[in-house]
């Protein structure tokens, strides 16, 4: 397991409920020093999470969802994200939040009926977009030609199923 | 039809036989519509579109046939507080101002909460333990509802939900568990830390932030995201059988070595109740604990365990106005709580010791 912070193997493991919710961080020892996590009296995942907050908002100062007004500092405020568009926003701050909140990262429960046409259209939308890179880079246009007239026949289907 | 419902005296309706420890289940199911704000960003105009949808959405559903749809703008203040007595909705819901609702099914199974903090909030619930059957009925009701409107989900992160710490399958599924065992014997502290630790939150009876009153906690997972909703209700109900498991244990240790001190306090409740003239609900709850503890012990007939559920909520202020049929003031509160305790345990009989030694 990796520290949160940096991309060394993680040997402190830290487990702490706030408001009612369980958080989880990992981080390895010189990080967890560094954030006084050895020094038990101040310690709070809140504050350590404000911290990777903080360094990714340095990176992306205006990290706002243009969906519904929802800013970065609402989010950290109350928690809450304010529409489907956020996810896309915020995923840079969530991901290392639900690490630690969830069981795992990836959505292993009930997809909708609706959407697993969608859902199987990305798939296989991507996985021909991946090959046609790849045969463009190998420079192997025949198959990159083949590959790109799927690809057209894919969001052709896609546009008639709307 | 809505005061019909709430009103309704359960115990005339034929309802399966309580259990000891377990008093009812429940499952959760989070969902929003796409290209709707979810309604903490919402703004009225747009919530009263959200409603509008989903009630004509679960229109065509089959099993919400005998259901009504009304606006929480539209209820007094009791029927709200009656609803939360109830556990059919959140305290949150009913605060909120424009724009919310209510689909609530005849036998009171079923409870949709629309624009709560998501735009729907599907639960299903049933006494005694029971997920597969709360699991099923959810199932089909949420599958009913999507194939009318269009899901925010992500293929990555499952269902979007207003909280991430909903997101995945948006799925809370809880049992109300009965404990004083391990609330006597002081080991509840200890059992909180150690099912937090697998990701289980114990909570008092209504919820985040309440008092377990009368030795009442709602369990549930705590994690939605990465396990499927079978695996999430599977290590749930593998924690609470092992909760089950020591709470009897820790009755039967307080039997063992506390006997005495014990059966006085369980027949003092029963006495507390027959002859009462003022009760708050607080103390209400705790002695009609000790009669559910008594019945599990079986020095009370069996039927006092069910009375004891029905009055867990009938005791509490919202339902003693009610059946008083006019808002009344705590004092007085008190006094009609306590003749209505009396008359339901008038006849309650001494504790038989003699099935357990």
């Amino acid at each position: 397991m990796k520290c949160h912070h940096c991309e060394n193997q993680a040997t402190v493991h830290l487990t702490q409920i706030l408001n009612g919710q369980m958080h989880k961080m990992d981080l390895c020892e010189s990080c967890a020093q560094a954030k006084g996590v050895t020094n038990p009296e101040n310690l709070s995942i809140g504050g350590l999470m404000e911290k990777v907050d903080l360094e990714v908002d340095s990176t992306n100062p205006s990290m706002v969802c243009e969906s519904c007004g929802t800013t970065h500092q609402d989010f950290k405020k109350g928690g809450r994200l304010g529409c489907d568009a956020c996810y896309h926003v915020f995923r840079p701050v969530l991901d290392p939040l639900l690490d630690g909140m969830h069981a795992g990262t990836k959505h292993l429960g009930k997809i909708p009926s609706g959407s697993e046409s969608r859902i199987q259209f990305e798939q296989k939308f991507n996985q021909l977009n991946d090959q046609l890179k790849h045969a463009i880079e190998t420079e192997d246009y025949e198959k990159a030609a083949l590959l790109r007239d799927q690809l057209r026949d894919l969001e052709g289907k896609a546009e008639t199923a709307r | 039809m809505f005061h019909s419902i709430i009103s309704d005296d359960s115990s005339k309706k034929k309802q399966p036989k309580a259990i000891p420890v377990t008093l009812s289940t429940r499952i959760r199911l989070a969902r929003n519509l796409q290209k709707f704000p979810f309604p903490g960003r919402a703004e009225v105009s747009q919530k009263r579109a959200v409603l509008s949808e989903c009630i004509s959405a679960v229109s065509g559903i089959k099993s919400l046939n005998n259901s009504v749809s009304i606006e929480v703008d539209d209820l007094s203040e009791l029927d709200r507080q009656i609803l939360v007595e109830k556990h059919l909705i959140s305290p949150e819901l009913s605060q909120v101002e424009e724009g919310s609702g209510i689909i609530l099914t005849e036998d009171r199974s079923c409870c949709i909460m629309i624009n709560e903090e998501d735009h729907l909030r599907i639960q299903v619930l049933r006494p005694g333990l029971d997920f597969s059957s709360v699991w099923k009925d959810a199932d089909a009701l949420d599958s009913g509802i999507e194939s009318a409107v269009n899901y925010a989900y992500d293929g990555d992160l499952g269902f979007l939900t207003a909280c991430p710490t909903n997101l995945g399958t948006g799925m809370r599924a809880s049992v109300m568990m009965h404990l004083p065992g391990l609330v006597m014997s002081k080991n509840m502290e200890k059992v909180i830390n150690a099912v937090n630790h697998l990701g289980i939150a114990v909570r008092g009876l209504f919820g985040e932030g309440s008092d377990a009153n009368g030795s009442i906690f709602q369990i549930s997972n705590q994690q939605t995201l990465g396990e499927s909703e079978s695996a999430i209700i599977e290590r749930l109900n593998s924690t609470l059988e092992s909760l089950v498991k020591q709470e009897n244990n820790a009755r039967e240790k307080l039997l063992q070595d506390d006997r005495n001190r014990l059966i006085d306090k369980m027949s003092r409740a029963v006495g507390s109740l027959k002859t009462c003239h003022l009760m708050q609900s607080s103390e209400a709850m705790d002695l009609l604990s000790l009669v559910r503890l008594a019945a599990d012990f079986g020095m009370l007939p069996e039927k006092f365990r069910g009375l004891a559920d029905r009055m867990f909520i009938e005791v509490q202020p919202g339902h003693v106005q009610l059946s008083a049929g006019h808002a009344v003031d705590p004092s007085e509160r008190d006094e009609l709580r306590a003749a209505l305790l009396r008359n339901h345990f008038v006849r309650a009989p001494f504790l038989d010791l003699s099935s357990s030694s």
